[in-house]
């Protein structure tokens, strides 16, 4: 069959599937059958998933360790605030500006840090995050240490739902081509990478530099929430948050990053009620986790490699079935 | 026969280490020339070089007419040479088939808009990548094992894998770093054999360094010896095996 049929077949698959999430909940929302709390839970889940689905690109699939994921974000926020704010411009645009913006501090700060390996990239990184965010603390026009305040609500759980599948579209469809495929090898092996004629420094830096722009757009999605963009939101461990949804999910799988995403919103809503135990609980999950799946939930396998692998089990259990009734 | 690579005066220094010292070599097309030398002699450092993995200190590297002198290693190998590693480098994660297609991405053309949109050139390409792989998998005997994780493979096979991987890039130049290192004498056969055919289907020269003797002296139409980095004899098989100053090197002197 034709790669380009079946594939076609699998994406309209994944659009109607979610059309129908985006269905039922949207209903659930507008009957208010969800309660505030679980809608604003809900955004976050949105939000996360962008944010962690775009970060595995970079840490998962490429292999570059970034803990800056945050400082991308702000960058998003802010930009995107500034256009709505300042310069009326519609909210669709302002999230693409801040999107580019990001974009272009992941190119600027990505070419002279990704020489660097392993450990010392971890450490750039989270050294660039934080100083994009004390940049911005300093900088009073855009409210300094008392943050951004009066931006427009206009983020709406439409916008987050479809801005997250139009994300997870990119990066699915990026992977399966020679770009994604560049960039796992980088993963895999650079020098080897290398000697098959992969331009590494421009695979680690794509990577870089789209995982930095789906970043801004979650920024911008958050901070159009809130009405506020506040320095704190964007902190070292805001980053580390992300990474462990993605390590949670499984380095290099999106279907991971997702789950992760989703997960661990979950986790520290259903929590909050309880505020003492709530970090303890956490911790518990995650240290099992580590001891019974070190390798995330789906490994780095995509959740419909395992679906397809599971039905053709059953068909094959099926095929054994009846072959046993003939008898 | 025009030269297909030639070199002046190769050399590489790491620190007060001469490395490689006045490395000439030329390789004409449809050749397959063999590199010898006792452990440390500086050969895989001479691969590194000419596959842009190191910058010379001194000398020039021409490659199909062209100065390849500094050029980085992916531009090296669009250029058309491809190599294969003393220790294998596979993507270990990915499937063998994987494995192969990461190596067709240099003649891919789609744009990256095309790829993310999944319009224009992607399709078509994807799909000749896609055979083309099978295609090379089935050749090197390796299409049942496709969708087999590339660690999982026994060592032949992933040497086989390796070979298959360079080709895929097309090269006008093949650089094999101890293809038979651990293969029992069987495998070994069986490589020799392979190695002409490849040359022969894919219309290519060959480089290779090698430590099995029978093996070099069987398929080598020229072999060069270095020793201390430098170039100690070139010639024939026959008159490498009776070089006094390669045996010397390789098994000493009296006295």
């Amino acid at each position: 069959m034709q790669i380009i049929k079946s594939l076609r077949k699998f994406d309209l698959a994944l659009l109607v599937l979610s059309v129908a999430v985006f269905a039922v909940l949207e209903v659930l929302i507008d009957m208010r059958i969800i309660s505030s709390f679980w809608r604003l839970q809900i955004i976050l889940i949105g939000i996360n998933v962008i944010l962690a689905a775009s970060l595995n690109l970079i840490n998962g699939i490429t292999g570059q360790f970034s803990l800056g994921h945050a400082g991308f974000m702000a960058v998003g926020a802010y930009v995107s605030a500034i256009m709505t704010m300042w310069y009326d411009l519609p909210f669709g645009a302002a999230l693409l500006i801040g999107g580019l913006a990001a974009c272009i501090i992941g190119v600027l700060i990505g070419i002279p840090t990704l020489r660097l390996d392993g450990d010392y990239l971890a450490i750039a990184t989270l050294g660039m995050g934080e100083i994009i965010r004390i940049c911005i603390l300093n900088i009073q026009a855009v409210g300094g240490a008392s943050g951004l305040t009066g931006i427009p609500r206009l983020t709406t759980f439409a916008w987050v739902f479809w801005i997250m599948v139009i994300t997870l579209f990119f990066l699915k469809n990026m992977i399966n081509s020679t770009y994604g495929r560049s960039c796992i090898s980088v993963r895999e092996n650079a020098i080897a990478a290398a000697a098959m004629g992969i331009n590494t420094t421009f695979a680690k830096v794509l990577a870089f530099a789209i995982g930095a722009f789906f970043a801004g757009l979650a920024g911008g999605l958050f901070s159009h929430y809130f009405s506020i963009a506040h320095p704190s939101s964007f902190t070292f461990l805001n980053s580390y948050n992300y990474l462990t949804m993605v390590v949670l999910g499984g380095l290099g799988s999106m279907t991971g990053s997702i789950t992760g995403a989703a997960l661990i919103t979950f986790i520290t809503a259903a929590l909050s009620d309880y505020p003492e135990v709530r970090m303890i609980i956490y911790a518990l999950c995650l240290i099992l986790l580590m001891l019974f799946r070190p390798q995330g939930l789906f490994g780095s396998q995509e959740g419909s490699l395992l679906l397809r692998r599971l039905m053709n089990r059953r068909k094959e259990a099926k095929a054994n079935g009846s072959t046993l009734g003939n008898n | 026969m025009a030269a297909l690579l030639e070199t002046t005066d190769l050399s590489k220094s790491f620190g007060g280490i001469k490395a490689v010292q006045n490395f000439l070599i030329h390789i004409d097309e449809g050749e397959v020339i063999g590199l010898i030398g006792p452990n440390g002699a500086g050969k895989t450092t001479a691969f590194n070089l000419l596959t842009g993995v190191y910058v010379p200190t001194t000398g020039k590297i021409l490659f199909d007419g062209k100065d390849i002198t500094g050029k980085k290693p992916y531009q090296i190998t669009a250029l058309g040479i491809a190599r294969t590693f003393q220790n294998i480098r596979l993507f270990g994660e990915l499937s063998v088939l994987e494995n192969v297609k990461i190596a067709f991405t240099l003649h891919a053309s789609y744009s990256f808009p095309e790829a993310i949109l999944r319009i224009g050139r992607y399709g078509k390409e994807e799909q000749i990548i896609d055979e083309r792989a099978r295609e090379l998998l089935a050749a090197f005997k390796l299409d049942s094992l496709a969708d087999e994780q590339a660690k999982n493979l026994p060592y032949g096979q992933q040497r086989r894998l390796e070979i298959a991987r360079a080709l895929a890039t097309r090269p006008k130049l093949l650089l094999l770093d101890e293809p038979a290192a651990g293969m029992n004498p069987q495998e070994t056969k069986e490589l020799t054999q392979m190695i002409r055919w490849i040359r022969d289907t894919y219309k290519l020269s060959i480089l290779l360094i090698e430590h099995d003797m029978a093996l070099v002296m069987h398929i080598c139409e020229r072999i060069y010896v270095l020793d201390y980095g430098k170039i100690l004899a070139e010639g024939t098989p026959d008159e490498i095996k009776n070089n006094p100053a390669v045996i010397k090197a390789y098994l000493g002197t009296e006295g």
